[in-house]
């Protein structure tokens, strides 16, 4: 990700594509835990100051760097239901899945721990 | 069909065994993604917005049985079940893992298929008329042409960093149904007035995108046996020529557009005089082998009209309308090439499920000499049908979802992803399909309004071909919401045109509306068996233009 460029209005999560499967993926952490990446958008990790945004991008560097994950940036968010949903709609999808496809993505369930089975 | 030989297996197994150690380095670290990027581009890999996409090269829209078996297998068990026919013939699947893909590209060298150069900066897999073979109104089948230049352009050392993407469609044909007029180079057999022989028209700089053009023809009439040393001379003044500073100027429409077509003519045909056209162009014998692969099927000397087929369709009218509407002449008597819409009511446009992969894959084996298409406009075609079998076909493809009777109608959309698979969208297409297709659901209201070809594209590169619908639809973000922009009086075909912006950006919601009314003026105003795009030529924009800002300001 481009660190310099003009970060995005806060707060924001810090989203991503697993390298290997491909998965979007979110930065989360425990209370007062380690960074690590989560595929349910429900549990990103929210910054709401500038040390916690910095904190998210030398994540993404270092994550980017070790090869765990591409394509790495902060989204800016809105608290919907308790929980962060990106502003703009573009990230929207990527949090959901293809709209035509409501059977498809963590819209349906996919990488959510909490998501009901079947 | 043409058949790997040695030299073919060897590449693409080598091909498949370099990219398996490239994904290997990647993932322990010794690849960066910028190192590996252009890596995987070359071997089709893209990093869409939910997932890797892994685009399959159809070689201009050709396909067996067995081929068609091995992709829905592919999808099944690394992908979700259903892939998506695009617009260049290929195949997308939206959801494979990259650690699977080795072992995809492995199960497609088996079938002799591959995903090399279906993106970067070199020689696209080339297009050609799903008709090819079988059409009445061709001179001369395109195949071959098109498949010469596959080899000729596979892994072209000279050719493998071009300024930017570069697309080659071919025709036979008198019509033209693969858009050459909008690709970088587009190809049409012809005959010579004088000399009857079969040349080539070679077409140059067209293009869709932020900057669309139509192509200029440089060549009226170039002799067969001098197409690869006279396409080397095209592609060595763009590789030298085309500009590298901006990849929006980088496509070679621009420069022949900033010098000029005569002067771009002049330079190539500087260049091919200068080239040794014999160590370049291809050994006749090597031509030969490689027309024998199309020639034609055995083919049984049946009647010109099937006596079976007329009693079907007089007893059952929605065979007859289907019949109508989905089959195109075939030049041997007795047979129809058939086209099976992608397009049901409310379906993605082009995606098809494993499950109709493997039917149609059957009815192609059984009915149409295992041999079938994938066409740009995101249909499949069964290029050989024996009337007489068309009956029981359509009952088969009706099980399946895939009876519908609307090819060249106006719920025949064209559709790009969109926003909702594509990273580089900026608004969506399929819910913009699926909403003008349920509003034109009815099939007889469909017939009435006629042929008329929709098309979306998600953003400005145009994958959708929306420049060239005679109704064009372009998605974009306008203040933080999907704004879509209405085009009317592009040509896809021999009468090639761009469309024209007929007012300010609807929202996704107002888009039926806008196409209802636009459709209405074309009902009041035509004349007698006169086509929406004759209509739009004759009676020019103003009066659809009026009708849809009405539409705007009552969105306002």
């Amino acid at each position: 990700m481009a660190a310099q460029a003009k970060r995005v209005p806060l707060p924001a999560i810090l989203l991503a594509n697993d390298l290997l499967d491909g998965d979007v993926v979110f930065a989360s952490a425990d209370a007062a835990g380690p960074l690590a990446w989560t595929r349910d958008p429900a549990l990103a990790l929210v910054a709401n100051d500038d040390a916690a945004a910095e904190q998210l991008e030398g994540f993404a560097a270092a994550e980017l760097r070790g090869n765990k994950v591409v394509d790495a940036y902060l989204v800016d968010i809105a608290i919907e239901s308790g929980s962060p949903v990106p502003r703009h709609f573009r990230e929207r999808f990527k949090t959901l899945g293809p709209s035509n496809r409501p059977d498809l993505g963590k819209q349906a369930g996919e990488g959510i721990a909490s998501a009901p089975k079947g | 069909m043409y058949r790997y030989d040695e030299f073919d297996e060897r590449f693409v197994r080598e091909r498949v065994a370099q990219f398996t150690d490239q994904v290997a380095r990647r993932l322990d670290g010794s690849l960066t993604e910028d190192e590996f990027k252009p890596l995987r581009l070359k071997n089709g890999v893209y990093l869409q917005l939910h997932a890797y996409m892994l685009r399959i090269a159809v070689p201009y829209g050709t396909l067996n049985s067995r081929q068609l078996r091995q992709l829905a297998l592919i999808g099944e068990r690394y992908d979700r079940g259903y892939g998506h026919f695009t617009t260049r013939q290929n195949l997308q699947f939206n959801w494979p893992k990259l650690r699977d893909v080795p072992a995809i590209l492995g199960l497609l060298a088996d079938v002799e298929m591959h995903c090399i150069q279906t993106s970067g900066n070199c020689i696209r897999n080339v297009t050609a008329d799903h008709f090819a073979g079988v059409a009445q109104d061709e001179i001369e089948d395109p195949r071959p042409t098109a498949e010469l230049i596959r080899q000729w352009s596979s892994a072209h050392p000279e050719f493998s960093y071009l300024p930017r993407k570069f697309k080659i469609a071919v025709t036979g044909a008198e019509a033209d149904r693969a858009v050459i007029k909008a690709h970088d180079i587009g190809l049409r057999l012809r005959r010579h007035p004088d000399t009857h022989e079969t040349c080539y028209e070679i077409s140059v700089g067209g293009g869709l995108g932020r900057t669309p053009m139509i192509g200029k023809v440089v060549r009226d009439y170039l002799p067969k046996k001098d197409l690869l040393a006279y396409l080397e001379a095209i592609m060595r003044v763009y590789n030298l020529e085309g500009r590298r500073d901006n990849k929006y100027k980088a496509r070679v429409k621009i420069l022949v557009h900033e010098i000029g077509a005569e002067e771009f003519t002049r330079r190539v045909e500087a260049e091919f005089a200068l080239l040794d056209g014999p160590s370049i162009n291809a050994d006749p014998e090597e031509a030969a082998r490689i027309a024998a692969y199309f020639a034609p099927p055995r083919y049984e000397t049946l009647p010109a009209v099937s006596n079976t087929l007329e009693a079907a369709k007089a007893a059952n009218p929605a065979f007859a309308r289907w019949v109508e509407v989905n089959t195109a002449p075939h030049k041997v008597p007795g047979y129809a090439a058939l086209t099976i819409s992608l397009k049901p009511i409310g379906q993605a446009p082009g995606d098809a499920t494993s499950e109709q992969m493997r039917l149609v894959a059957d009815l192609a084996e059984r009915y149409s000499f295992d041999e079938l298409r994938v066409t740009h406009a995101q249909n499949l075609v069964l290029p050989h049908v024996r009337q007489r079998d068309l009956f029981a076909i359509w009952h088969q493809l009706g099980e399946a979802g895939l009876a519908s009777a609307n090819v060249g109608l106006v719920t025949d959309i064209i559709s790009c992803p969109g926003l909702d698979y594509c990273a580089l969208a900026t608004a969506r297409s399929i819910p913009i399909a699926q909403a003008i297709q349920s509003r034109f659901a009815d099939e007889a209201r469909q017939r009435e309004i006629g042929p008329l070809g929709i098309k979306i594209s998600g953003c400005i590169n145009a994958c959708g071909h929306h420049h060239v619908g005679h109704i064009g639809i372009l998605g974009l973000e306008k203040r933080g919401i999907e704004s879509y922009q209405i085009t009317l009086g592009g040509d896809d075909t021999e009468n090639a045109a761009i469309g024209e912006i007929l007012g300010p950006g609807l929202a996704a919601e107002e888009v039926p509306d806008a196409i209802e009314r636009i459709v209405s003026v074309y009902l009041a105003a035509r004349s007698e068996g006169e086509s929406f795009i004759d209509n739009v030529r004759r009676i020019g924009l103003a009066p659809f233009k009026a009708a849809f800002q009405e539409t705007a300001r009552a969105a306002a």
